[in-house]
């Protein structure tokens, strides 16, 4: 694959964040809702996180941009164009390197109209001015900017909040389930605009639970579940079912409709009852004792894989 | 460049020392036993605290009289006590009767349909239109005034904040998943209720019972206090407080600071015990 | 003139008066039913048992017509509630003279004593409680909260006592009751003079109101620090200082408004007990008085009237949530 050549954007190693929980009684546990995940995107790329939903994946973007919940941990490392990150570094980068287009309208503030929103309460002429662009741009009308949110069209919607991340000059786009509700076809006329922020030779992190989606726009796929990605493979690995590393990412390709909708019995573990070693160990035909031991990333086929049994 | 063993810490939530939850629960227990023991010591020094003795009136705190004593020669301290204990019972019982009140009306503005709704929560809107004070007093004027009087009042007043948030938890509890799914696989109303809907509401139903308390205790007390309740025999708290404005300007003051002190003690453990409890029972918030 | 763009307002403020008026009527229907259903006799609590003692049997029908004791309560009710529309709301069997000029005379007594506590404690309550929400789980919040928790806990009459204790009896800087000097005919009192009758009162009451709006205000403000628009504002770089001022400032003006009008209640309650310990003659006192003395009319009349005052105030936040929220505001127009 071309992109192994590329720079790197964004590269994320031994990511895990973790909550503390009561209990029944007095004991204290370790939530580790993300465990050491790796992903990275390269310049150009469109890289989609696919997991299902409530699986914990809005706390990676929340992680990168640093803007988790205060009662968790986290640790792991970020490089951003070669950089590693500190979480000070971070507060530099977000909003103007990296953003954030997170997934609906709520993510404005309800009491104040959006284009003032869009510009950061600046009131420069050169702000306005990339503003108005910007709504042309993305056939916004001028107009639009002395609506409030309320008013917005779930299309308008996602535009406005794709404006917000390109008033800056971004090199990284993390979107956080951007398509809410969408068909496919109207999914991929929305991702268009990533696309080709992407082509530019910029970087796009797209966190979604739709595996057809992702298969349509994005150049390479990691499978996110239970808190780690299971796998990071180049899209077209998905065109049959043998060039898969993972049983996960194997069972989520025969639950696809073109492929013959077979579900999987079982569900994904909950983060405090995970099993030891591989996650996926007790959904898993290929269930061996070596699987409850540590299982180490490996590297097949310009992919990356955690299983043992992986060829 | 990819090749640091160590790890970034990108952020660290500081921990207290002590484990949260046994925080909360000794602050239950303690709150608990300190309350019990008032109102077990209360109910039992019922004489001491009506025995006049002239030999020893208008004493400051001291040793043998730690609150002091009054006019009357009467030890403030079993007094304080007593009245105290009076109130406790009181405030058990109007909060109990409020509490099921909350729970019947709340409970039906949330299922009986949108008219059953409209009408209970205009009626909440009415209550809640007259201050509590003033209705206290309209209530205890049409019942007559005296013990009696202010336990009715303050019983049937206090529902309509538990009312709204019963109503309020049942109708999220409708909405959610689980609950509609077990609807469509056909699960009977009555199972859903027994199973589902009550193991969730009472939890809810108990907090806000528990916090109904302080309330209802405060406002028997400034009831008292105005003239409505109590008799002047009982050494109720608000009795003892109102007796003691005509001593202020002579310059008793014990004979008012320490039954306020005990009473506010009285209501913050009450809101101790209610506060700890819902965070016993709200997961989220025991997190923090 | 279009009003098509404003329908969604005007129908707003419409339902929020009808609501308030239903409401009012409601109060009164209640009132008048707990008055009526009163052990105290009207009659009785006029003349006094002596004063019936000697009546002539024809003098006491002409009273007991007077009260209505005879008559049905929906008539009296009727009689009641027309006379009330016209401004006579009956006469005080204490006060010997029409009930709504002893609540005229009250009301403004009370409502000195009331605003100055409700601007206090409002504006203190708002501002303590934001910088707790804001600076959640430090020191400042946690003697912020602690504050509050306490006096919350307090009773409204005990602090009277004790800021008496304090001011009056120890210190001798301020006077113990009463809203002018005795023996000093009240329209010779200075302005100097009743400011210093004030201070106690409305200071035990802006004490005991600022804890309950600081509470509730810290609680909004947590929760709006947690709300996706402040996350967002986060991720795009924002500083803390424009958050506060753009985002977090501007949506506690919504919860904030409704919980200072909504104090309105808790202040006339308060009012009440602080105005008997400090013999303030205002409505408070008033309503104590007539409950003891069996003053019906004045009593119903204070209820009404305070009741009135509450929903006014729920219909000022509500004109005001109006107009401050665009979702209201300009909810028609794009519907």
């Amino acid at each position: 694959m071309s992109c192994m050549n590329n720079k790197y954007i964004l590269q994320i190693k031994n990511l895990s964040v973790s909550f503390t929980q009561y209990e029944k009684g007095l004991r204290k546990i370790d939530l580790k809702v993300i465990r050491n995940l790796n992903v990275s995107v390269g310049e150009g790329e469109l890289v989609a996180v696919v997991g299902s939903s409530g699986s914990g994946k809005s706390l990676l973007a929340h992680a990168i941009l640093g803007i988790l919940p205060q009662n968790c941990d986290a640790e792991g490392n970020i490089w951003f164009e070669d950089e590693l990150l500190s979480p000070k570094r971070i507060e530099e980068l977000r909003g103007k390197k990296i953003v954030l287009v997170p997934q609906s309208v709520t993510y404005l503030d309800p009491l104040e109209k959006v284009g003032r929103q869009v510009r950061k309460e600046q009131n420069e002429e050169n702000v306005h001015k990339k503003q108005e662009e910007l709504f042309d741009f993305y056939k916004l009308s001028p107009n639009t900017a002395d609506l409030y949110p309320f008013e917005l069209s779930g299309g308008m919607a996602r535009r406005v909040l794709l404006t917000t991340a390109m008033m800056e000059s971004p090199r990284l786009i993390i979107a956080d389930e951007p398509t809410p509700g969408l068909h496919l076809e109207a999914a991929k006329k929305a991702m268009s605009h990533f696309r080709e922020f992407a082509d530019k030779g910029n970087g796009v992190l797209l966190i979604t639970h739709d595996v057809e989606l992702a298969l349509e726009v994005a150049d390479r796929i990691a499978v996110f579940y239970a808190g780690t990605t299971v796998e990071e493979a180049p899209v077209s690995d998905f065109q049959s079912v043998d060039t898969l590393r993972h049983p996960y990412t194997k069972a989520l390709w025969r639950a696809l409709p073109q492929n013959g909708f077979h579900p999987f019995p079982g569900k994904q573990p909950y983060a405090k009852d995970m099993p030891n070693g591989c996650p996926f160990g007790p959904r898993c035909s290929q269930l061996t004792p070596e699987c409850e031991g540590s299982i180490q990333e490996q590297l097949i086929r310009f992919g990356r894989v955690r299983c043992i049994h992986a060829k | 460049m990819n090749n640091t063993g160590s790890v970034t810490v990108l952020q660290k939530y500081p921990r207290k020392r002590l484990n949260q939850r046994s925080q909360t629960l000794m602050a239950l227990a303690f709150g608990s036993i300190f309350l019990v023991a008032i109102t077990v010591i209360g109910t039992m020094v019922g004489d001491i605290a009506i025995t006049t003795n002239f030999t020893q009136k208008n004493f400051l705190p001291q040793m043998a009289h730690p609150f002091g004593t009054d006019w009357l020669g009467r030890d403030m301290l079993a007094r304080t006590l007593k009245g105290m204990s009076i109130s406790i019972y009181i405030g058990l019982f109007a909060s109990v009767i409020s509490a099921v009140i909350a729970g019947i009306l709340g409970a039906a503005a949330a299922t009986l349909g949108k008219k059953v709704d409209a009408v209970i929560t205009w009626f909440i809107d009415l209550v809640m239109g007259i201050p509590h004070l003033l209705l206290l007093i309209l209530i205890s004027y049409a019942i007559g005034r005296g013990t009696f009087g202010v336990v009715v009042a303050v019983a049937i007043s206090h529902w309509p904040v538990l009312t709204r948030i019963i109503r309020g938890e049942i109708l999220q509890l409708k909405e959610s998943n689980y609950i509609k799914i077990a609807g469509k696989l056909g699960q009977s109303k009555m199972k859903i209720i027994v199973k589902h809907m009550i193991p969730h509401v009472f939890p809810q139903f108990l907090v806000g019972l528990v916090l109904l308390f302080p309330h209802a205790i405060l406002h028997e007390a400034a009831l008292t206090f105005l003239g409505f309740g109590l008799p002047p025999e009982q050494p109720g708290i608000g009795i003892i407080l109102s007796e003691s404005m005509k001593y202020l300007s002579l310059g008793m003051w014990w004979l008012a600071l320490f039954p306020g002190m005990v009473l506010m003690t009285a209501v913050l453990l009450f809101d101790l015990v209610g506060g700890s409890l819902r965070k016993m029972i709200d997961p989220h918030s025991a997190q923090e | 003139m279009d009003i098509e763009p404003y329908s969604g307002i005007l129908k707003y403020i419409g339902k929020s008066i009808i609501k308030i008026i239903s409401l009012l009527f409601a109060v009164s229907i209640l009132s008048f039913v707990l008055v009526s259903a009163s052990p105290v006799d009207p009659v009785r609590s006029y003349i006094g048992e002596v004063g019936i003692a000697n009546m002539s049997a024809e003098n006491l029908a002409k009273l007991e017509a007077y009260f209505g004791t005879n008559t049905p309560p929906i008539e009296r009710y009727w009689n009641w509630f027309t006379g009330f529309i016209q401004g006579d709301m009956g006469s005080s069997l204490l006060y010997r003279q029409p009930v709504s000029s002893v609540i005229q005379v009250k009301f403004m007594n009370s409502m000195v004593l009331m605003m100055t506590a409700w601007i206090f404690s409002g504006a203190l309550g708002f501002i303590l409680g934001i910088t707790a929400g804001l600076y959640r789980d430090r020191w400042i919040d946690k003697a912020i909260k602690g504050y509050s928790l306490l006096i919350a806990s307090m009773p409204t009459f005990w602090l009277a006592l004790v800021l008496v204790m304090i001011f009056s009896v120890w210190l001798q800087i301020l006077p113990i009751g009463l809203s002018v000097p005795i023996g000093v005919n009240a329209a010779e009192v200075s302005i100097f003079d009743s400011i210093k009758h004030l201070i106690l009162p409305a200071l035990t009451l802006s004490v005991i109101g600022i804890a309950n709006i600081t509470l509730h205000t810290r609680e909004k403000m947590i929760d709006i620090m947690g709300e996706d628009y402040i996350l967002f504002a986060k991720a795009r770089g924002k500083s803390r200082f424009s958050i506060i001022r753009n985002h977090a400032l501007r949506n506690i003006m919504l919860p904030a408004i409704t919980l200072q009008f909504a104090s309105i209640s808790e202040i006339f309650g308060g009012s009440v007990l602080v105005e008997q310990v400090f013999s303030y003659p205002g409505l408070g006192k008033a309503a104590v008085s007539a409950g003891l003395g069996g003053d019906a009319p004045l009593l119903l009349g204070i209820a009404v009237i305070s009741a009135a005052l509450v929903f006014g105030g729920n219909l000022v936040a509500n004109l005001l949530y109006g107009m401050i929220d665009p979702r209201i505001r300009r909810g028609s127009a794009y519907e």
